[in-house]
C-alpha cells in the first residue's frame, strides 16, 4: 500500500478566510483503498480540509493532486473532478423537494447522462444495499436522521466516486442513530473505498482507520496508525485532546446509564 | 376517525366534538351578525336608496352586462399574456442577479439598474411613456404596434421588476448547503440552479408571486388610459351615458371572481406540497 501512488495528495495547502488562516500548510497523501480519519477539536480545520479536497472551498495556497492531476490548477474542469470525489456533509444536504430516489438519480442522469431507467436501477441497488429500499419514494423530511444520512451516502455513491469524503457525518444525529450510519461506513471501508473522514467518534476512528491524523490549529500535528495515536501519542497536544475527549465520553456514558 | 378512538378516550373525544360544534355555531352566528350590521348601516344611511339605485340597480346590471364583460375579456387577455411573459422574464433577471463571478458583473449591473428604475416609476407613467412615446418615435415595426401590445409591454416592464425581486428573495432563501450539495455531485452552476435551487425558491415565493399577479390583474385597468376599452373604461362609458354606476360594481365583481379562485388554487398547491414533503407527524 505504501508503494502505490497516492490517490489524493495535499501539498502545503493553506486556506484563509478574510484574515483568519484556517489551514496553515497541510501535507497529506492518501493511498488507494486507505481510510484516513481526521480528528481534532472543533475549528481545527478538519471540515475545511475536506471541503478544499472537493473544491467547494478554493485553496489559498498550495496544491491538491488527485489521481495524478493537479485539481487546484486554474484551468481544471471542477465539475468533472467532482464526479470522482463524493462528499457527505454533517447536515446531509439532501434536496427536500425530491424523493430519495430522485435525489440519488439526479446527478447520474444529468452529469453522467445515464438513462432514467439505468439511473433508477443503480439507485435501487444501492438503496437496497444500505437498507433503504422501501424509502425510495419518500421525501427526505419524512425519514429519520440516520436514514437521511444513509440516503446522502447513497447519493454520493451513485456517482461511483474513487474517493469519499465524510465530514462529521454523525455529528447531527441522535446517539441511537449513530450506529446505523457507522455500519454503512464500515461496509464501505470493507469494499475497498478510499475515504477521508473527520469524526468525533474516537472508538469508531480507532476501529476503522488505517491512519489517524490529529489536526490542531490548521496543521496535521501528528499522524500514524490508530493504535499508536490513541495509546502512545507523541505530541502533548494530542495527549491533551484525547484526554478531554475520553473524559467527555465518560461523562456522557455516565449520564446515559444513569437515566 | 372516531371509530378508531379507544373506548377509554370516548368521553374525551365526545367532549372535543361538542366543543368543535359549539365553535362552529359561534363563528356562524358572529359572521351573520357582523354582515347584518354592515347591511343595516348602509340601509339606514340617509342616501341609502339613491346609493343602492346607483350601484346595484338590476336594470343597470342587465344593460351594462355585455359591454362590461366584453371589456373585462380584454383585461383577462392583457393579464394572461403579461403574466406569462413576466414569469419568464423576471426569472431571467433574478437568475442574472444571482450569478457569481466578476465576468458577470456588467450583466448583474444591468439587471440591478433595470429593477431599480422600473420599481421606482409609477405604472401610470410607464403606460404613458410607452403607449404615447414609443409610437411618437416613428420607428418601423416598434412604433407600429397596437395599444394592446404597448399595454402588455408596460405591464411586463413594471411587474417584471417586482417579480424579479420576489424570485431573488426566494433564491437567496435557499441555503448555500443545497447548491454545495448539488455542485459536489458534479452538477454545473446552471444545473444546480435549475434542478435544486429554483424549484425550492419558487415554492417558497408562491404566495408573494400571487400577490403581485393580483396586483397586475387590477392594474390592467390602467391600460384604459391609452384608449383601450377595457373593463373600467366600458363601465365609465356606461356610467356617463346613463348616470348609473352599476357598471363599476359589475367590473369589481368580475375582478374578485377571478382573484378568489386563484388565491384558493395557490393555497391548495402550497398545502399539497407541504403534505407531500413534510413529516407526516404520525
Amino acid at each position: 500500500m505504501s508503494v502505490a501512488e497516492p490517490l489524493l495528495q495535499f501539498e502545503g495547502v493553506r486556506k484563509t478566510y478574510d484574515a483568519v488562516e484556517v489551514l496553515r500548510g497541510v501535507d497529506l497523501a492518501v493511498a488507494p483503498h486507505e481510510v484516513v480519519c481526521l480528528i481534532g477539536a472543533s475549528g481545527c480545520g478538519k471540515s475545511t480540509l475536506l471541503k478544499c479536497a472537493n473544491l467547494i472551498e478554493p485553496v489559498s495556497e498550495g496544491r491538491i493532486v488527485f489521481a495524478g492531476q493537479e485539481i487546484t490548477a486554474p484551468d481544471v474542469n471542477i465539475d468533472k473532478i467532482r464526479r470522482d470525489i463524493g462528499i457527505v456533509f454533517q447536515a446531509y444536504n439532501l434536496f427536500p423537494h425530491m424523493s430519495v430516489l430522485a435525489n440519488v438519480t439526479l446527478a447520474p442522469r444529468k452529469v453522467l447522462k445515464l438513462s432514467e431507467a439505468d439511473a433508477r436501477e443503480r439507485a435501487r441497488e444501492l438503496l437496497a444495499r444500505f437498507g433503504l429500499a422501501d424509502k425510495a419514494e419518500e421525501y427526505p423530511d419524512r425519514l429519520s436522521g440516520g436514514q437521511q444520512q444513509r440516503a446522502a451516502i447513497v447519493r454520493a455513491l451513485a456517482m461511483q466516486p474513487k474517493l469519499m469524503l465524510l465530514d462529521e457525518i454523525t455529528s447531527a444525529l441522535d446517539p441511537e442513530l449513530v450506529g446505523e450510519v457507522l455500519a454503512v461506513v464500515r461496509e464501505l471501508a470493507k469494499s475497498g473505498m478510499t475515504m477521508i473522514l473527520s469524526t468525533h467518534e474516537m472508538g469508531f476512528a480507532r476501529q476503522i482507520a488505517d491512519r489517524v491524523c490529529f489536526m490542531s490549529e490548521g496543521v496535521i500535528l501528528e499522524q500514524g496508525p490508530p493504535d499508536q495515536i490513541f495509546t502512545a501519542p507523541q505530541q502533548e497536544r494530542t495527549t491533551h485532546f484525547l484526554q478531554r475527549v475520553i473524559e467527555a465520553g465518560r461523562a456522557a456514558d455516565f449520564a446515559r446509564t444513569d437515566v | 376517525m372516531a371509530d378508531t378512538v379507544p373506548t377509554t378516550a370516548a368521553g374525551a373525544s365526545s367532549r372535543r366534538r361538542g366543543s368543535t360544534r359549539r365553535n362552529t355555531i359561534i363563528s356562524i352566528v358572529s359572521t351573520v351578525v357582523f354582515f347584518a350590521l354592515l347591511v343595516l348601516l348602509v340601509a339606514l344611511s340617509p342616501g341609502a336608496e339613491k346609493f343602492v339605485d346607483a350601484f346595484f340597480s338590476l336594470s343597470g346590471f342587465n344593460d351594462s352586462f355585455s359591454s362590461v364583460v366584453a371589456g373585462f375579456w380584454l383585461n383577462v387577455k392583457l393579464m394572461l399574456i403579461a403574466e406569462a411573459i413576466v414569469l419568464v422574464f423576471a426569472l431571467a433577471i433574478a437568475v442574472v442577479r444571482s450569478l457569481p463571478g466578476p465576468v458577470m458583473a456588467p450583466l448583474r449591473l444591468v439587471a440591478l439598474i433595470y429593477t431599480d428604475v422600473f420599481r421606482g416609476i409609477p405604472l401610470i407613467l410607464v403606460v404613458f411613456i410607452v403607449g404615447l412615446g414609443v409610437p411618437g418615435l416613428q420607428l418601423a415595426f416598434i412604433s407600429e404596434q397596437s395599444i394592446f401590445t404597448y399595454g402588455v409591454v408596460s405591464l411586463v416592464l413594471v411587474y417584471s421588476a417586482y417579480v424579479a425581486e420576489v424570485y431573488r428573495a426566494g433564491i437567496d432563501s435557499v441555503h448555500r448547503s443545497q447548491s454545495d450539495g448539488a455542485r459536489s455531485l458534479g452538477l454545473s452552476q446552471g444545473q444546480s440552479m435549475r434542478y435544486v435551487v429554483l424549484p425550492q425558491a419558487i415554492r417558497r415565493v408562491l404566495p408573494p408571486l400571487l400577490n403581485d399577479f393580483i396586483g397586475l390583474q387590477k392594474d390592467t385597468a390602467l391600460i384604459g388610459l391609452l384608449g383601450l376599452v377595457e373593463v373600467a373604461r366600458a363601465a365609465e362609458q356606461y356610467a356617463s351615458s346613463t348616470f348609473n354606476f352599476t357598471g363599476y360594481t359589475m367590473a369589481a365583481l368580475l375582478f374578485v371572481a377571478v382573484t378568489i379562485p386563484l388565491a384558493r388554487v395557490t393555497d391548495w398547491l402550497i398545502a399539497r406540497d407541504r403534505r407531500r414533503m413534510r413529516a407526516s407527524g404520525g
